[in-house]
């Protein structure tokens, strides 16, 4: 008998109940599990099979939730994270795992891993590491490296023996956010929306460069009942604009009448769920008509390429410059020369979380629940484009799986915005993968020429850097690569002679914005290769070359920056030797044993980074109050996107109040409940909104102590809704109940703001840029089959200072996922606008692709840091690049000069170097 | 628009007689190829269709029923003639890919880089059609003609791929070659099946995938290896011995690269076979 569904319903067991579902044909299984049944433990990331995040078990055997026809369950039995974690062993187990060894960072794959990995260990309980990559491989995860899952998942047996570590200031505690990550709960931008909430789609360009004429709307939507309202630029009550740096604010919500990049908007359509799903975008009424399109620098910069703005002649946005002594002098004088041009492309973020969010008026005021990076920035845009007052604007932002610098633009938040105010109904909107990637930001493809001299005996003789970056159809965060890719482009060694420039060039190219590294890890490809070559020409081992022009306590950075504290580069490189040469040992002896047509090398590079704004002013303010029950409230507005703000700042706060993080109720962020804490960028969290941390928490300490005249020194103590007192024998026991509390219910407080100290550049850029930098060096050991051009990294050290490890384990986690995102930059990744919209053509690392990572934590500290801590977020990714080309050239004498070395651009190189 | 779950062979021939359907058995590929479109037509399950999923030796051939998944061949007892199939299983996307994704519907669907293509080629197979007024069987080469395009007509639906039963000795490999471990559409891979008698390649049959619109054999190329040993047949391979693919430039590798890599992933393959 054959079973229409379209009469029938869809019954099956899920989680152990028996559910009926009425789906419609064609819909997905996970669709029908998330907004039939609620099941918002189900993670949708791509709809393609590409990601994994959607994997339930049906009938035991993992599958991808989204390729499933919710039909399919019929009389089945689908088991869902959440409903696992309730009540099967190995799931609880791999909680606690995931917990203790911190595998969920952001934790939008968290479901997706766990999920496949309770299938495994019902089939083997103590799965080797080849196992668990073939059981989990499916799945990507974009923020750990994959280690830790690995780690959690073959360690999952032994669960019950994982005790806690502490929590106080440096201990590698669990992320005290990590719960939620692990049992399904935790809420990101798309399992927030209420019920019954209309939904909103984007029209958008299929043309890179096209003008465009609107047709009869109005029609439009009356022939499509459900449809609310059709969203233009003339419904735009401020300006139609948006970007992140002022000057440049250039993006418009809609475009107006013609398109600078495929995927720009044009409307938005709002309407009832029911009647969105069934909508064929494509019958929208627009007529294109497609102009010349420039797609590279090159082709922008030529004399007849069409002007992408009118006020920025030649497609030239801005530029950068950095210069000190004589570049070219020195260049003149030095004994040897290094040339090096490199390429790199458009990669794009790739969090599994696309844009997702829903917004509501609520008692005349908008509130707008998204994913973001930067609550602050997000409010602060919001009201220039809807023309309302800050405080009329609330922003909650959601759990955010995954950022890495584009959720610090605005995305989705001016659609829904402008269409819950226009239907003063709630409306959602999630983007689908493809939008996401042809929509959003991407890391800056460059062009880079670099000539390096140096002196006899090996001292840095003049550098010149000229870096043309792709920026795209829009300004976004491509002033701040041009302005950080000069100060960085030296790496974090001695250069009197140097002169740095960048320029950013508009092509119709989707807007080049924030990636971690803003343009470091690009020139940081071109600067690190060069510095192998020319340690190859001086006869001089690469670490030794390194460590003899590193930058030192007391010695100028190219901006005449003089640190006299704090430079941990020699650290960093000195750490790593043991590893560097034992790893070249084992390279030759792999290299001479003959195998085959596979040779093996280890590179190095090195990096640094300067944490924070670049000479702009940029603070971070923290909240803290006693309330009347004795319960001390952090307002922690530090975004958290996976990297652990939600558990460094208290660990921070914590230490300076002198109580503990299970004290503490945490609050935030939300922009009516936590001060502006920034963005989570520039590595800026630990350093900037810990040190407003630091501050607030002596503030409130100081404040208590006061109430009793105790001296700096006592300890403080929460005791059944007391503080409690000791300095000495003396023991005073502070009753909140018995202050008066202020209007937020607080009877102690205090709001604590640290702007880091900098100092403008001049023409040359010489100044203070920064108040601190963090340094790094990392090798790695790579293998190349020569005849295919495979490339396959097989262990890295990394060795990072970070002034003060606030909490080890987070260090690791951050420099793990860096080197993944490093090596997919490095290997495999290329955003190709119209050809690569999606997972499975734009390749990142899976699981079977991350090797070991040993992690050298360095602890110089920083006199500005928050106990001595410096900024990691980006430094993690900068040096791992190069350092995989160097292990390249190492290995085969082959130089890659276009990122990503794919098979076929390595096999090109490899024939280059005279390999058959 | 509706959801037709048949259960019965004949029930979805009948359906699918009345043509319009798109019919979906483990849906890796409809659902990324309907991406995020509305759909408004006839979706007919087959996937519970009595008989229709798992291997089983019939006279003269193995019979590979339309339904079963990547997963299942993974799991089931085959000769060592199967091996590359194996391989190729375990190749395919993922594990969430291998469960659900199925033989049948990867060569329907006709991609030039469909993993399961290769193996199948080198094992002879043939597409088993069948429609509500009688059933034939094709070559699995003559049947994909073209990138998305197979000779299955409006109301035919594969309800299996036939295997003959391969030589008591042979043996097959299958090598692919991807940018990234897992979940990877191949740059090109290569699956070879022949016997080692004696040391010598007996009735070597190569199937390359992803170098040409279709996967395709190499039979000039088979002939000229019939009767050396392995090894001296993987060093014996040339440029010339690939002319009949006509690879691409595509956003995974050049076509010269492609050339290139074919023949190493032959020597492979080759390799695999000597070494038993």
């Amino acid at each position: 008998m054959d079973k229409r569904s379209d009469t029938l319903m869809t019954s099956f067991a899920l989680n152990g109940a028996q559910v009926q579902l009425d789906a419609i044909p064609g819909q997905r299984l996970s669709q029908a599990l998330r907004d039939g049944l609620g099941c918002r433990d189900v993670k949708v990331g791509c709809n393609a099979g590409d990601c994994g995040a959607c994997t339930v078990l049906l009938d035991g055997d993992p599958v991808c939730a989204c390729l499933v026809p919710a039909q399919q369950a019929a009389g089945r039995r689908v088991e869902t994270l959440s409903g696992l974690v309730a009540r099967d062993k190995d799931a609880q187990n791999l909680a606690t795992a995931f917990q203790h060894h911190q595998a969920a960072q952001c934790g939008i794959c968290t479901p997706g891993m766990m999920v496949s990995a309770v299938a495994l260990l019902r089939a083997v309980p103590r799965p080797d590491e080849s196992q668990v990559m073939d059981a989990l491989g499916g799945v990507l995860c974009r923020c750990t490296g994959y280690r830790k899952i690995v780690t959690a998942v073959r360690e999952a047996h032994a669960a019950a023996a994982m005790v806690p570590a502490g929590t106080g200031l440096g201990s590698p505690a669990r992320r005290l956010d990590g719960a939620a990550k692990v049992d399904g709960s935790a809420r990101f931008g798309d399992d927030v929306a209420p019920a019954g909430a209309l939904v909103a789609r984007a029209i958008r360009s299929p043309y890179p460069a096209a003008s465009f004429v609107l047709g009869d709307v109005r029609a439009w939507q009356d022939a499509h009942p459900g449809v609310h309202c059709v969203l233009t630029a003339a419904d735009v009550p401020g300006e139609n604009a948006f970007g992140v740096i002022p000057g440049f604010i250039d993006q418009p919500v809609f475009a107006v009448s013609h398109v600078r990049f495929r995927g720009e908007a044009i409307a938005c359509v709002v309407g009832e769920a029911r009647a969105m799903a069934r909508l064929d975008l494509e019958s929208f009424p627009v007529e294109w008509t497609p102009q010349k399109t420039v797609a590279t620098v090159a082709e922008a910069l030529a004399p007849d390429a069409p002007q992408l703005f009118s006020d920025r002649e030649g497609n030239v946005m801005c530029g950068g410059l950095v210069q000190c002594g004589d570049a070219d002098g020195a260049l003149g004088r030095a004994a040897h020369i290094v040339e090096t041009q490199i390429t790199t492309s458009f990669v794009e973020h790739a969090y599994i979380e696309p844009e997702a969010g829903f917004a509501e008026m609520v008692e005349g005021r908008l509130h707008v629940h998204a994913c973001t990076q930067a609550p602050g920035m997000d409010r602060e845009a919001l009201a220039g484009i809807l023309a309302l007052d800050r405080g009329a604007i609330r922003v909650v932002p959601t759990a955010v799986g995954g950022g890495f610098g584009s959720k610090i633009d605005l995305s989705l938040q001016p659609f829904i915005a402008l269409a819950a105010m226009r239907t003063g109904r709630p409306v959602r909107m999630t983007y689908d993968r493809g939008e996401s990637l042809r929509s959003t930001t991407k890391r800056h493809p460059a062009e880079i020429s670099l000539k390096l001299g140096a002196t006899a005996e090996g001292r840095i003789s003049g550098m010149t850097f000229d870096g043309d970056f792709n920026t795209g159809a829009y300004a976004s965060w491509g002033p701040t690569v041009a302005n950080r890719v000069p100060v960085h482009a030296s790496g974090p060694y001695r250069i009197a002679d140097y002169r740095a420039r960048s320029r950013a060039v508009h092509t119709h190219c989707p807007p080049s914005g924030a990636f971690r590294g803003f343009g470091v890890p690009q020139s940081a490809i071109a600067q690190e290769t060069a510095f192998d070559l020319m340690a190859e020409k001086l006869g001089l081992d690469p670490l030794e070359f390194r460590l003899r022009n590193a930058l030192r306590d007391g010695v100028p950075t190219v901006c005449g920056q003089v640190f006299e504290q704090g430079v941990g580069i020699a650290a960093c490189l000195d750490a790593l030797r043991p590893a560097w040469e034992a790893a070249k040992a084992e390279c030759a002896t792999f290299n001479a044993g003959g195998h085959g047509r596979r040779l093996r090398g280890v590179g190095l590079a090195s990096a640094w980074y300067g944490c924070g704004n670049t000479s702009l002013p940029n603070p971070s303010t923290i909240k803290a109050g006693v309330r009347r029950d004795g319960r001390i409230v952090l307002h922690q507005g530090a975004m958290d996107i996976g990297q652990g703000a939600d558990t460094v700042i208290p660990q921070i706060f914590a230490a300076a109040i002198g109580l503990c993080v299970e004290d503490l109720v945490i609050a935030g962020a939300d922009t009516d409940i936590t001060p502006d804490a920034g963005k989570t960028s520039a590595s800026r969290q630990t350093f900037v909104s810990g040190n407003a941390a630091r501050l607030a928490g002596e503030a409130l300490r100081g404040a208590i102590l006061r109430q009793v005249n105790a001296g700096p020194a006592a300890d403080i103590a929460l005791e059944g809704g007391a503080v409690l007192v000791t300095e000495g024998a003396r023991r005073e026991r502070l009753e909140p109940s018995r202050l008066e509390p202020d209007a937020e219910g607080y009877v102690l407080r205090a709001e604590e703001t640290y702007d880091p100290p900098v100092a403008p550049m001049d023409r040359n850029g010489q100044g203070a840029p920064y108040a601190q930098f963090g340094y790094a060096a990392q090798l790695a050991v790579v293998e190349v089959d020569v005849p295919l051009g495979l490339a396959r990294p097989l262990r890295f050290v990394a060795a990072h200072d970070v002034g003060r490890a606030i909490n080890p384990l987070l260090v690791e986690g951050q420099v793990e996922g860096g080197i993944a995102q490093g090596l997919g930059m490095a290997l495999m990744e290329e955003y190709l606008p119209g050809r690569t919209e999606n997972l499975h053509d734009y390749l990142i690392p899976t699981i079977g692709d991350v090797p070991p990572v040993e992690t050298l934590i360095l602890e110089v500290p920083d006199a500005h840091g928050p106990y001595g801590a410096k900024g990691l977020g980006e430094h993690v990714l900068i040096p791992t690049a190069p350092a995989i080309f160097n292990a390249i050239y190492h290995a085969t004498g082959a130089r890659v000069t276009h990122a990503p070395a794919t098979p076929a651009r390595l096999r090109a190189a490899l024939k280059e170097a005279g390999h058959a | 628009m509706s959801y037709l779950a048949a259960t019965e062979l004949q029930e979805a021939l009948a359906l699918a007689g009345r043509g319009g359907v798109h019919f979906i058995a483990g849906g890796t590929d409809w659902f990324p190829a309907q991406a995020e479109r509305p759909f408004a037509g006839d979706l007919l399950d087959i996937s519970r269709i009595a008989g229709l999923r798992g291997l089983s030796r019939q006279e003269g051939h193995w019979r590979i029923g339309a339904t079963t998944t990547w997963t299942d061949i993974l799991r089931a007892d085959l000769p060592p003639a199967f091996a590359g199939l194996k391989t190729a299983a375990r190749e395919v996307g993922s594990v969430q890919i291998q469960n659900t994704g199925t033989v049948a519907g990867n060569i329907c669907n006709a991609s030039p880089a469909a993993d399961g293509v290769p193996p199948l080629l080198a094992l002879d197979a043939r597409v088993e059609l069948t429609a509500q007024d009688g059933r034939r069987v094709l070559p699995l080469g003559a049947f994909i003609t073209g990138p998305r395009q197979t000779l299955r007509r409006e109301g035919e639906l594969v309800t299996a791929i036939l295997v003959p039963d391969p030589a008591s000795g042979a043996r097959s490999s299958f090598v692919k070659l991807g940018a990234r471990r897992y979940l990877v559409i191949s740059i090109c891979m290569v699956a070879v099946t022949a016997e080692v008698t004696g040391g010598l390649l007996r009735d070597p049959r190569i199937g390359v995938g992803a170098a040409s619109p279709v996967a395709m054999r190499l039979p000039s190329l088979e002939a000229r290896l019939e009767g050396m040993p392995p090894a001296e047949a993987a060093a014996s391979l040339r440029a010339g011995d690939f002319d009949a693919l006509s690879p691409i430039d595509d956003v995974r590798a050049t076509a010269g690269y492609r050339r290139e890599a074919v023949i190493e992933l032959l020597r492979r393959a080759l390799g695999e076979i000597g070494d038993g």
